[in-house]
């Protein structure tokens, strides 16, 4: 069946299988790989990318239901070679250590943060309980997100 | 050029390796293909134990896309060997034949029985729905206890379940054990532990036919053993097998192994002449991926009425699971050397007994041995100091052993690097508030809070640095503990480092770029550091045990020292004088008294590679190989407090702080150092509070995706407060002792220990990890009822 989105500011079109779902649209059908997979029951969030601004498990949908869509994954948060402020903050804070869970992170994060610009620590906390990582132990990655948010919403008041 | 003045190391300097990870370019395992690549599926048992009376591929081999359906007859000719097993820690140990697909019987839920082959990942999983196995299912075992009595024997040919036994063989005087004036026995009882790294295990098998060699792309934090022990299995010469850690996303040991898929891939791209991917999904990771722990102990401690311990006794059931994986019995025994911890313990008894049962495999998991080690020592301390009506405090302060700084001998055997335990252990105290904990606990318990609040401690040592060679020889493991280090100073001014080590997460590429920065006079984005790569650095023994600093860098530092004494040569040479007479400083060589006649390690770089003008006898080009192995392990130590609030309604725990001073010796990262603990102490909280593999008595795992097995999210650890204290190893020349392992190794018995100091007023003395709510409030009702 046919399948067009657009990603990352592009558009993608092809006819995959109806079970196809939107993580492997986007890794395998388009070769996005920055998106992970950690577990096939939805609970890790390694997955986690934009569909239409808010931030969604991309093992949960079937490609098909993100027909007509827009998309962004961690490969479309920098741009013209600048990172995006969560990834500078990752960076900066030491937030990601295998890496594997930071793409998801960083998406849900992107997401949140619109939701909630100055969030306290117990609230990024809440916001990031569904995704998963086994390195940081969340204590960097809660510290990456606040950072972020303090740049994020000092840049735009 | 002139050399870059600025230190690196010992400072936080952000990480080489992010960038790629942050832009979704990395290059894990599922990133990889390869043209003409087909996809393997693995056809498991869904039994625990079961005979197979034949196996009908016909339907799936029938099925759209696939390119065939091999069970283990069918690829009986492939192998050189059985699947790996490199610890033989006893004599007359008794090993099961373990290969890379089960013929006869499945001994555990996940026992791969056939493969499939297919042109998608779909196409293959839905073949493997298509085997039809006649099974005939068998009485299965996964209690310990249960197996020991040999009442169903999962491998004939052995003739128990039985399978090891292994002595420490004591140290010191023993009779304490009988004549000490306060002896307190225990038995804990410890679940299996999954391991969960986020990205499941994968592989990539690429066979070159015109030259007759292999590539194998895996998920792998062991290339080099990876090379020499499939190397056996599949029978291809060590020489035609290149084994490539991509990133690798996680490892906590689980991908210190060498697995069946990665055989199974080798074998059917050496017999279909076309790549084969395989990549792991979470609910098999459960199944086919090695679990840690699952550990019952006996305890003994003997102590005086002051509360000096005088010796400590242990003796140990260790779940093997159905086969062995690469080190699996040698896990307890690496436990076997710390149950000690920092105390001066006059006497030492430790033993194990290894039992096979119908469940996935053990083998390392973060710590390996030690925290087992920690945790019953920890908890037996807490033990000791609630049956004295002291406080636990008091009772490890009288006990740890006084500051040293030279290498010296412990009650078990081995030398201890140095140490200063009080130091962290005071310092611990004082960051955590303790004394006012003290008197916050006194006034909820006399107020009948709902919410009740308990401070546990854990003092913890470590044996890391894996490992002295000749250590490992005697103790029976098959390999060398060394590592090794290549370094080339490039005409460009830039430096290479091709390391032994197998980072996945770790920040290896940035910490040793740090160390050959400050020697060489450049910067860390002056230098490369390749790794995971058999054929890029040939020479190593990978990531495991908390070794890569003691070890990899050490070899690093020999490197160094090599470069430098080649470069002194070249530059006493061009500055004419002797080389006595130069003196070196950050990546120069100036004349002693004349500190304008100056060459630089980069300026050397390029005449050594021109070599227009070198002396004689000179090698061209500034490379250098040092291989270096380990006088000792090194021995890490510290000190961490858990303060938890317990609703005493509920039974629900929840870690309020968490304060760990540890002593991991010189630091190169005091960033990367921090975020080792933060990661570990979640490991142990989880391991403390929620994580817990279970099987049904049918050998069903019942915990058997991240549903019901509860990884911990950002919600249920709280941030954690970190302070150290730097007592250099006298191991290795670099100071370093090590920092992988350290939180999963002391927060298991804090945050335990914690738990039951929150309701030890109502008479609860023990309570099982994982503390579940349900278990302590069993806990409070059975002491309720127990007072009653």
């Amino acid at each position: 069946m046919h399948v067009g989105v657009t990603v990352n500011g592009e558009r993608r079109e092809a006819d995959v299988e109806p079970r196809t779902l939107l993580v492997y649209f986007l890794r395998e059908t388009i070769g996005l790989t920055g998106t992970n997979v950690g577990c096939d029951t939805s609970s890790c969030g390694a997955c986690t990318v934009l569909v239409d601004g808010e931030s969604v498990k991309s093992c949960t949908m079937l490609a098909l239901q993100a027909d007509g869509r827009d998309i962004t994954t961690i490969e479309g948060m920098a741009s013209d070679g600048q990172l995006h402020p969560l990834q500078e903050a990752f960076h900066r804070n030491h937030g990601l250590q295998c890496g594997y869970c930071t793409p998801g992170m960083i998406m849900a994060a992107a997401s949140y943060l619109k939701e909630n610009p100055r969030p306290t620590e117990e609230e990024v906390r809440e916001a990031l309980e569904g995704n998963l990582c086994r390195c940081t132990g969340y204590h960097n990655i809660v510290k990456s997100i606040l950072d972020a948010a303090g740049r994020m919403s000092g840049a735009t008041t | 050029m002139a050399q870059v003045k600025e230190r690196f190391v010992g400072q936080p300097v952000l990480r080489k390796e992010d960038p790629e990870l942050l832009t979704g370019q990395a290059r894990y395992i599922d990133n990889l293909s390869l043209p003409g690549m087909m996809w393997m599926a693995v056809v498991r048992s869904p039994f625990a134990h079961a005979g197979i009376k034949g196996i009908d591929t016909s339907s799936a081999k029938a099925m759209p896309g696939v390119l065939g359906v091999f069970t283990a007859a069918d690829l009986e000719g492939e192998w050189g060997g059985p699947l790996p097993f490199v610890w033989p820690i006893t004599e007359d140990i008794k090993v099961p034949v373990h290969w890379p697909l089960t013929k006869d019987r499945a001994r555990f839920q996940g026992d791969g029985v056939a493969v499939v082959l297919a042109e998608t990942r779909g196409q293959a999983e839905d073949a493997v729905e298509a085997v039809h196995v006649d099974w005939e299912p068998l009485a299965a075992v996964t209690d310990l206890e249960e197996a020991a009595k040999d009442e169903v024997v999962i491998h004939e040919d052995l003739g128990t379940n039985v399978v090891v036994h292994w002595s420490h063989g004591g140290g010191g005087d023993q009779s304490v054990f009988e004549m000490a004036p306060v002896k307190i026995t225990e038995r804990y009882v410890a679940p299996r532990l999954i391991p969960n790294a986020i990205e499941p295990r994968g592989c990539l098998a690429d066979l070159n036919p015109a030259m007759g060699e292999f590539t194998l792309y895996s998920a792998t934090q062991i290339p080099h053993i990876a090379r020499v022990t499939l190397g056996g299995t599949c029978g291809i010469p060590e020489s035609k097998l290149r084994i490539v850690a991509p990133d690798v996303g996680g490892g906590f040991g689980s991908k210190l192994n060498v697995y069946a898929e990665e055989a199974l891939a080798l074998a059917l791209a050496r017999r279909t002449k076309r790549p084969v991917k395989w990549i792991e999904t979470r609910s098999e990771n459960y199944l086919a991926t090695i679990h840690g722990r699952g550990v019952i102990h006996d305890v003994e401690i003997a102590a005086t009425e002051e509360g000096k311990i005088l010796g400590f006794r242990v003796k140990e059931l260790a779940d093997m699971g159905a086969y062995y994986q690469l080190l699996t019995p040698g896990i307890p025994e690496l436990g076997g050397w710390v149950y000690m911890g920092p105390y001066d313990v006059q006497a030492y008894w430790y033993e194990f007994t290894g039992i096979v049962t119908n469940a996935t495999p053990t083998d390392a998991y973060r710590g390996a041995g030690r925290p087992e080690a920690t945790y019953v020592l920890e908890r037996a301390v807490d033990a000791l100091a609630r049956h004295l009506g002291k406080d636990p405090a008091e009772v490890r302060r009288i006990n740890l052993v006084p500051p040293f700084g030279e290498a010296k001998p412990s009650v078990m055997g081995l030398n201890v690097d140095s140490g200063d335990y009080p130091a962290t252990f005071e310092r611990a105290l004082e960051l955590a508030g303790y004394d006012e904990l003290r008197t916050e606990q006194a006034a909820r318990r006399q107020r009948r809070d709902v919410k009740q609040l308990g401070i546990g401690l854990s003092s913890y040592i470590e044996m890391c640095g894996l490992a002295p060679s000749n250590i490992l020889g005697a103790l029976r493991y098959a390999a060398g503990g060394w590592d090794a280090c290549t370094v080339q100073c490039l005409p460009d001014g830039k430096v290479v480092l091709k390391i032994g080590t197998s980072p996945h997460g770790q920040g290896h590429v940035t910490t040793w770029a740090q160390i050959a920065a400050d020697t060489l006079g450049v910067t860390p984005d002056d230098v490369e550091v390749l790794h995971g790569d058999t054929s890029i650095s040939p020479l190593g023994m990978d990531t495991y045990g908390s070794r890569s600093a003691s070890v990899g860098q050490a070899a690093l530092f020999h490197a160094l020292e090599k470069i430098k004494e080649k470069a002194r040569t070249l530059a006493a040479h061009e500055l004419e004088v002797a080389e006595d007479d130069l003196e070196f400083e950050q990546g120069a060589f100036h004349v002693r008294g004349a500190p304008d006649k100056v060459r630089s390690i980069t300026d050397l770089a390029v005449s050594a590679w021109h070599a227009h003008s070198v002396p004689a006898g000179f090698e061209p080009n500034l490379e250098a190989t040092a291989v270096f192995d380990p006088p000792n392990f090194t021995w890490p130590a510290g000190t961490h407090v858990c303060v938890v609030e317990v609703d005493i309604q509920t039974g629900q725990a929840q870690v309020r702080a968490y304060i760990a001073v540890d002593d991991c010796g010189v630091v190169i990262n005091p960033m990367i150092v921090d975020g080792q603990i933060h990661g570990g102490v979640t490991q142990g909280i989880a391991e403390a509070l929620f994580e817990e593999a279970v099987y049904d008595a049918e050998g069903n795992l019942m915990t058997s995706t991240m549903t019901n097995y509860l990884v911990p999210s950002a919600v249920e650890v709280p941030s954690f407060q970190l302070d150290r204290r730097e007592t250099p190893s006298t191991t290795n020349p670099m100071g370093v002792k090590g920092i992988g392992e350290a939180g999963t190794i002391a927060a298991p018995p804090a945050v335990v220990n914690a738990v039951i100091d929150a309701v030890s007023h109502l008479g609860v003395t023990h309570i099982e990890k994982p503390a579940t709510p349900e278990r302590v409030w069993s806990a409070i009702q059975g002491a309720k009822g127990g007072a009653a």
